[in-house]
């Protein structure tokens, strides 16, 4: 069944084009890669995505409803959750708050339960806790509970992000460039990662990255972007023998 | 273990209970017996309405980062729809109090909604000008004096409204920063679109802590009117809102025991220098810029006084104060 | 529709006043971002060295004025490196409580050092005399307020526009680090624009001497804050804006206390303020930038 379908998104700044008729599709429980040259639009199409920018044009169908132009929260509760290029944890807090915040969405007491300490309050601040905990072993955080988010090492930090986007319960899981800043060791590590947690969860999982091995690896289909544009579209073997896409590449490495 | 949570919880509570009716009775009895005279009741009772000022503004500049120069402005909204109800319609205090705080989080939450929507410095301007227009309302209506304001408003605040003020006021807040809701709330001052992002609709919660933060003003402005005998819109001026500002920057933006030291420090600061009051702000001003200057997180910065961090510092080995 | 002619002339001069304080604020803001609260106050002390010149060394109205507009730029160089250059890092809210505190603290050491009390220019300073104009009533207080108000923003203009500091100064408004790549000293630049800043305050100061004939310590507050009030209607960190700015608000202002309740003027400056904020946060000249994620 189609989750997300994209018709002729549009997005400038200024006079800059950042994104022209994008055009993008996802079944449930795929696995897409988004690639492009740097400043080719393709953070633009997340924030477009995410609620975070307004689209000048076009539509963001989601579970059949257009939501291009809502509020990113409202975007959320629908069963999208993102990461961010320049990591965006909370970082003066905990690694469990971070998780916690997450969790609000469904908090499981009301305003006045919290205010008056009631018995719901209790319960459900356990189960949050509970909650919390179980995302943070899933991604091998669960040490590093009571640390403060910005002092964690940056791989465990994208990690850390990670957990929070899924624990919205998302059904769309968007990546932008999970691996960036990572070694080697710590990508191959994602890799499997992020094939689990689609397969674990249901998601679908749409990702940027310039990391070549990873994408081709774990995606199942790629979209090129340059200069806004989707250039190309298929299969890992399609993409990697495209003409264009070589030729939009060219001085970087593919 | 779901036992032994119990028992922690109603443990506590009971020891939370014991530490306030010890504080209460302390102080009545010394009142009662006349140790404390009118001066330091007078003290007692400035230190108090402070508290509550700085722990309210605290949660709207510190736990929520939206810097408001407005609280003033909700004060005088609860001292004079309070005396409106006691004085003038005859109502009993508590009914008065609680008008007051409900009509100043009326006129936090219309203020707040179109407000909230700016950021930083431009919302500091603006709250300080509502609080300012609240201020010149207040001085057109002849029904509520015009710029002489109200006289001879009965004294009913006491010893024990102010206790129980203070320690509603601090519960609630405590209450609130210490849930999810208060995690949403301090999740926007940390990063406004992640927090987003995640779900949260930041500007409905914005608004919550402006809500409250001016709820909590108005009891202040209640209790203020009902012990001082007079009240007039120049009292509530921004010079106002700047002295609940000095307490809640040297307390620590977004800690509410550092709200309530500094609160306790300023009260006794200013009636130490009653005779000089032009030495007094600038004592003030000094504090606001070398804070600033040298130590912007203030004295507790975001962390928290209890007695687990102060055993720390007894054992010296304690680097969070 | 005479009468609606005179308030507006009327209102020309307090206009060009709030337009010189509304020049300080948004040239200021225009560099570092700053909302300097202490605006407002620098003025009030460029007041009191016009007064003291003219009551003490007995000099006319015009050489008081030279005289408090070289003091201020001192002054405004002093807050700056003293209170203002140390945050240049810090949050903006950090900047503005630091704004604050200079605020007060020009306002209660100058009421430690000379009392509260408002001071009269002495008898003759000003002697006034009303012309009348096809009708409209105009005073030579006014006249002068009015021309040496255009005098001072013409002559900065050919600053801005056409000198080396100048240029600097647009230079680091519009990207600091850039403009370092540039070779130009943004600190000094920075003290040249606190220095203008503050001299057109100064001179605003006097003329809201001549205007209302008394001053006090506290007289910088609200003429100060509807001065910034004038800068973000045209627009915050543009020159043009802040004159115009200036000018729309004064007017408004007489226009309000001419016709409608007195006691509601300054209750006009903080509504438009908060109508702009909500319509156009950016101001009438203003163009609208959006946070890059
Ligand atoms: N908020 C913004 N304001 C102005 N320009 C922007 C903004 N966001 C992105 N851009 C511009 O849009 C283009 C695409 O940027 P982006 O989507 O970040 O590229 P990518 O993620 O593919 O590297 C770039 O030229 C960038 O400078
Ligand atoms: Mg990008």
């Amino acid at each position: 069944m189609m989750l997300l379908k994209i018709n002729n998104l549009c997005k400038s700044f200024g006079g800059l084009s950042a994104v022209l008729n994008f055009n993008l599709e996802i079944r449930e429980n795929e696995l897409i890669g988004l690639i492009g040259p740097n400043g080719a639009g393709k953070t633009t199409v997340f924030n477009l995505i995410t609620g975070v920018y307004k689209p000048d044009a076009g539509e963001i169908i989601f579970k059949g409803e257009n939501i291009g132009g809502l509020p990113p929260y409202v975007i959320c509760q629908k069963g999208i959750a993102r990461t961010f290029q320049n990591i965006r944890l909370f970082n003066n807090l905990t690694v469990m708050e971070n998780v916690k915040i997450a969790l609000h969405k469904n908090v499981p007491y009301s305003l006045p339960a919290a205010l008056f300490r009631l018995n719901s309050f209790y319960r459900g601040e356990k189960e949050i806790e509970e909650e919390a905990i179980r995302w943070l072993k899933l991604f091998n955080l669960d040490h590093r509970r009571e640390e403060i988010a910005s002092s964690l090492p940056y791989g465990e930090q994208r990690r850390l992000e990670i957990a929070r986007a899924l624990a919205t319960h998302p059904t769309l899981l968007i990546l932008d460039e999970p691996a960036a800043g990572m070694n080697p060791n710590e990508t191959l590590e994602l890799m499997e990662l992020i094939r689990r947690l689609r397969d674990e969860f249901k998601l679908a999982i749409l990702l940027i990255e310039h990391d070549m091995s990873l994408v081709m690896g774990v995606c199942e289909r790629i979209y090129v972007l340059d200069y806004g544009q989707v250039i190309a579209e298929g299969k890992p073997e399609e993409i990697r023998n495209n003409k264009r896409v070589i030729e939009a590449y060219l001085g970087e490495e593919v | 273990m779901i036992m032994n949570v119990f028992a922690n919880r109603w443990g506590k509570l009971g020891a939370e209970i014991l530490i306030l009716a010890f504080i209460f009775l302390f102080v009545q009895y010394f009142i009662t017996v006349g140790v404390f005279n009118q001066y330091h009741q007078i003290i007692i009772t400035s230190l108090c309405i402070n508290i509550i000022l700085a722990v309210s503004l605290n949660l709207i500049n510190g736990f929520t980062g939206q810097l408001s120069l407005g609280h003033a402005g909700f004060m005088a909204v609860g001292a004079y729809v309070s005396v409106v109800l006691t004085k003038f319609m005859g109502m009993p205090f508590l009914v008065g109090l609680v008008g007051g705080c409900l009509a100043a989080a009326a006129a936090g939450f219309v203020i707040g909604v179109p407000t909230l929507r700016l950021k930083g410095d431009y919302l500091a301007i603006a709250t300080l000008g509502f609080g300012e227009i609240i201020r010149v309302i207040l001085q057109n209506i002849e029904y509520v004096g015009g710029p002489a304001g109200i006289v001879g408003i009965p004294k009913m605040t006491t010893w024990g409204w102010l206790f129980a003020g203070v320690v509603i006021t601090i519960a609630t807040i405590q209450n609130l920063i210490n849930s999810s809701y208060g995690r949403a709330i301090i999740s926007v001052r940390e990063d406004e679109i992640a927090s987003e992002v995640m779900g949260i609709n930041i500007t409905s919660y914005k608004v919550l802590a402006f809500v409250i933060g001016a709820f909590f003003a108005g009891l202040a402005g209640g209790l203020y009117a009902h012990y001082f005998y007079i009240i007039k819109p120049e009292t509530f001026n921004f010079l106002k809102s700047f002295d609940v500002l000095v307490m809640v920057v040297l307390g620590g933006l977004g800690s509410t025991t550092g709200a309530v030291i500094a609160a306790a420090f300023i009260t006794l600061l200013s009636a130490a220098l009653q005779a000089f009051p032009a030495i007094r702000m600038i004592i003030y001003a000094l504090i606001l810029i070398l804070l600033m200057i040298y130590r912007p997180q203030g004295l507790m910065g975001n962390k928290e006084l209890s007695v687990k961090i102060l055993g720390k510092i007894w054992s010296g080995k304690n680097d969070a104060a | 529709m005479l009468e609606l002619m005179q308030q507006i002339v009327n209102g020309l001069s307090l206009g060009a006043i709030y337009a010189l304080i509304a020049l300080g604020y948004t040239m200021v803001y225009g560099i570092i971002k700053l909302i300097n609260f202490a605006h407002g106050d620098v003025m009030m002390v460029g007041a009191y060295v016009g007064f003291f010149s003219v009551s003490m060394l007995g000099t006319n109205i015009v050489v008081a004025m030279i005289f408090a507009m070289l003091a201020c730029a001192l002054l405004g160089v002093i807050i700056e490196k003293v209170a203002y250059k140390p945050l240049r890092r810090a949050t903006r809210i950090a900047a503005l409580i630091t704004a604050i505190g200079v605020s007060l603290f020009l306002e209660y050491t100058t009421i430690f050092f000379l009392t509260p009390q408002q001071r009269i220019f002495p008898q003759g300073t000003f002697p006034v005399q009303d012309y009348s104009l096809a009708g409209i009533s105009v005073s030579n207080k006014d006249i002068f307020i009015f021309i040496s108000a255009i005098l001072l923003m013409v002559i900065l203009q050919f600053i801005v526009k056409n000198t080396k500091t100048g240029k600097a100064m647009r230079a680091v408004s519009e990207d600091k680090d850039a403009a370092v790549l540039m070779g130009i000293n943004v600190d000094n630049t920075i003290s040249v624009t606190f220095a203008i800043g503050s001299a057109l305050a100064a001179a605003a100061g006097v003329m809201i001497g001549v205007y209302y004939n008394t001053i006090n310590p506290l007289m910088g507050i609200l003429p100060g804050l509807k001065a910034f009030v004038a800068a973000v209607l045209g627009g915050i960190g543009i020159i043009p804006g802040a004159m115009v700015g200036g000018f729309i608000l004064g007017i408004l202002e007489t226009l309000v206390s001419g016709y409608g309740n007195s006691l509601y003027r300054d209750a006009v400056a903080f509504g438009i303020l908060i109508l702009i904020l909500l319509i156009k946060p950016t101001g009438i000249f203003g163009k609208n930038t959006g946070e890059k994620v």
